[in-house]
């Protein structure tokens, strides 16, 4: 099961990334992740929100310009080399990861790190092979 | 030296190139009725024949051809010769996609290098000169018309085109060209060059004919200090030819028209009607001697003035002078003609918004050009990956349409500014 990844365009200019973390912090939205990619020009924040649809709604009214995205979160033993085993299991699949960045959620000695992959399907076939679990939105208490 | 290129044309007392106008006239509006059904179509429609065209007095009773015209009839429609007797086109932006396609037949590309020539003898050019060309060569008239002047008055002809800078120093200095004929800011840039290599001393230039974009007269002055060089004016357009309708001389206080080969009015720009010299208007030439590309009254969209006050040149042809805006939202970047249209019609076709800005600077005498674009849902993606190649796509579509690189800005949907209620399209920095 995937979850609802929300990305905004941020226009390259101060103040942009304070407004939107501010109009969400206004209603209650609570950030559990975000990754910043940007350009010279432009960039663009991912972000996961214990409620996409609320948010998105918000944002849009706001003007701003957001696509959705399902995204997989992955658990990650919290030790050294747990990261480095998972991307070990997509390279030697052939999976390639298009970006990656973690939540804030940690817990029983594990991590979740958010994936963006080129093929879905066999990801979750991969990592179950391989005992590596995927969380839903409702285990990550996400709308 | 000789002064003038044809100095029995160039100096011919007034009342006699009136006569030559007439006759020119009379026999080309026959020519154009004859050959032209487009713009014979606009005369029945306004109910003037060639017999009411007796004189240059007359002109004013003939319907004028704008850019629109040359779109509608695009490709042939305008074509006043038998294809087997043209020889070549040039061409320039239309205000949308298609382009303006101009034809030639080896008559018309020879009054048109004549044209040139008396450019560069009136900027001092012999025989024993070397004349740098660089202009873009190929559709570009710019070019093609120095280089046919240069081989008239018997220059040794250099045709390196626009760019590759190092290769122009290069034979500027071991071939110690003289003369130099390339756009206003392409020179200051050379000059510049010049004077950061140190090159000042192994230059041999006297003179530059510069043309096919507006410069100011401290632009002027900064490129003659920094090359040693006096620097001529030269004003034309493909519609009409390319360089050498009008050019400047030694007194530089305008530039004489051609008078022989077109015959200028300016009119009020909204009104149309024709106004007395020496009024500020709109600029409508008629070509009296062109076989392939006959155009009748013109509208150039230059603004100018026009004066027949006495030259000490001698030169007895009218004076245009620089012109000082345009009558409509063209513009003149590094030379090519941009018109914003044409940026909306590869917005809306690449998918995004035609809510644009333009902004236009001078920098170190060279021309910036910036397009702001509003980013929309379409276009927007998750990845960066994909809203870069959709932004790369967009820059080659431009320079495709255009002719000239752009740098595209994506900016937030509702950024761009809107005075008024309406958008403000374009912002020209440049101070001309």
């Amino acid at each position: 099961m995937s979850i609802h990844q929300i990305s905004v365009f941020l226009e390259n200019r101060t103040g942009q990334l304070s407004e939107i973390t501010r109009l969400l912090a206004e209603n209650h939205i609570d950030i559990r992740a975000i990754s910043i990619a940007e350009t010279a020009d432009y960039g663009l924040a991912r972000m996961i929100v214990d409620d996409a649809p609320k948010a998105s709604n918000i944002l849009l009214q706001h003007g701003d310009i957001l696509s959705m995205t399902p995204v997989w979160a992955v658990e990650v033993p919290d030790r050294p080399a747990g990261l480095a085993d998972l991307l070990a299991v997509l390279a030697e699949s052939h999976i390639d990861v298009e970006y990656m960045y973690s939540l804030f959620t940690h817990r029983d000695g594990y991590a979740y790190m958010v994936l963006r992959v080129s093929e879905e399907e066999k990801l979750a076939t991969t990592l179950s092979a391989h005992g590596i679990k995927i969380v839903s939105a409702d285990e990550l208490g996400l709308k | 030296m000789p002064k003038y290129y044809q100095p029995e044309i160039e100096t011919m007392p007034y009342d006699e190139l009136r006569a030559l106008q007439n006759e020119r006239l009379v026999k080309q509006v026959r020519h154009v009725w004859d050959n032209v059904p487009y713009y014979r179509k606009k005369m029945e429609e306004k109910g003037v024949t060639p017999e009411d065209i007796q004189s240059v007095d007359d002109l004013y009773k003939l319907p004028f051809l704008c850019k629109d015209d040359l779109r509608e009839a695009y490709p042939y429609g305008l074509k006043g010769a038998p294809l087997s007797d043209c020889v070549r086109i040039h061409s320039t932006s239309g205000t949308t996609g298609k382009r303006v396609v101009a034809f030639y037949t080896q008559h018309d590309i020879d009054l048109w290098d004549d044209c040139c020539a008396r450019a560069l003898v009136a900027a001092g050019a012999t025989k024993e000169d070397i004349c740098h060309i660089a202009y873009g060569f190929g559709l570009f008239t710019g070019g093609a018309g120095l280089n046919g002047g240069s081989h008239k008055v018997g220059c040794l002809t250099l045709p390196m085109s626009s760019g590759n800078t190092d290769r122009q120093l290069q034979f500027m200095t071991d071939l110690g060209s003289t003369i130099l004929c390339c756009t206003p800011s392409y020179a200051a840039y050379l000059a510049e060059s010049i004077h950061e290599q140190g090159l000042r001393d192994q230059i041999k230039l006297k003179a530059g004919i510069f043309g096919a974009e507006a410069w100011s007269e401290d632009m002027r002055h900064d490129i003659e200090n920094k090359l040693g060089i006096k620097a001529y004016d030269i004003y034309g357009l493909t519609e009409t030819s390319g360089p050498g309708v009008a050019f400047e001389c030694s007194e530089q206080t305008g530039m004489h028209i051609n008078e022989d080969h077109f015959i200028a009015e300016i009119i009020d720009p909204d009104t149309g009607e024709v106004l007395p010299e020496g009024s500020k208007g709109e600029l409508v030439f008629t070509a009296i001697t062109k076989e392939a590309f006959p155009l009748l009254r013109y509208r150039t969209r230059d603004i100018c003035i026009l004066s027949r006050k006495k030259c000490t040149c001698g030169r007895t042809h009218i004076k245009m002078s620089k012109p000082m805006g345009r009558s409509d939202d063209m513009l003149i970047i590094r030379g090519i003609n941009v018109f914003p249209s044409q940026i909306e019609t590869v917005l809306l076709q690449q998918g995004y918004p035609a809510n644009y800005q333009i902004i236009v600077d001078r920098v170190n005498n060279s021309d910036t050009f910036e397009v702001m674009v509003e980013m929309n849902p379409e276009m927007f993606s998750d990845s960066l990956a994909k809203i870069a190649s959709a932004e790369k796509k967009l820059v080659e579509a431009l320079k495709a349409m255009l002719g000239i690189a752009a740098k595209v800005k994506l900016v937030a949907p509702k950024t761009i500014t809107r005075s008024e209620g309406k958008a403000v399209r374009v912002i020209d920095r440049r101070k001309i």
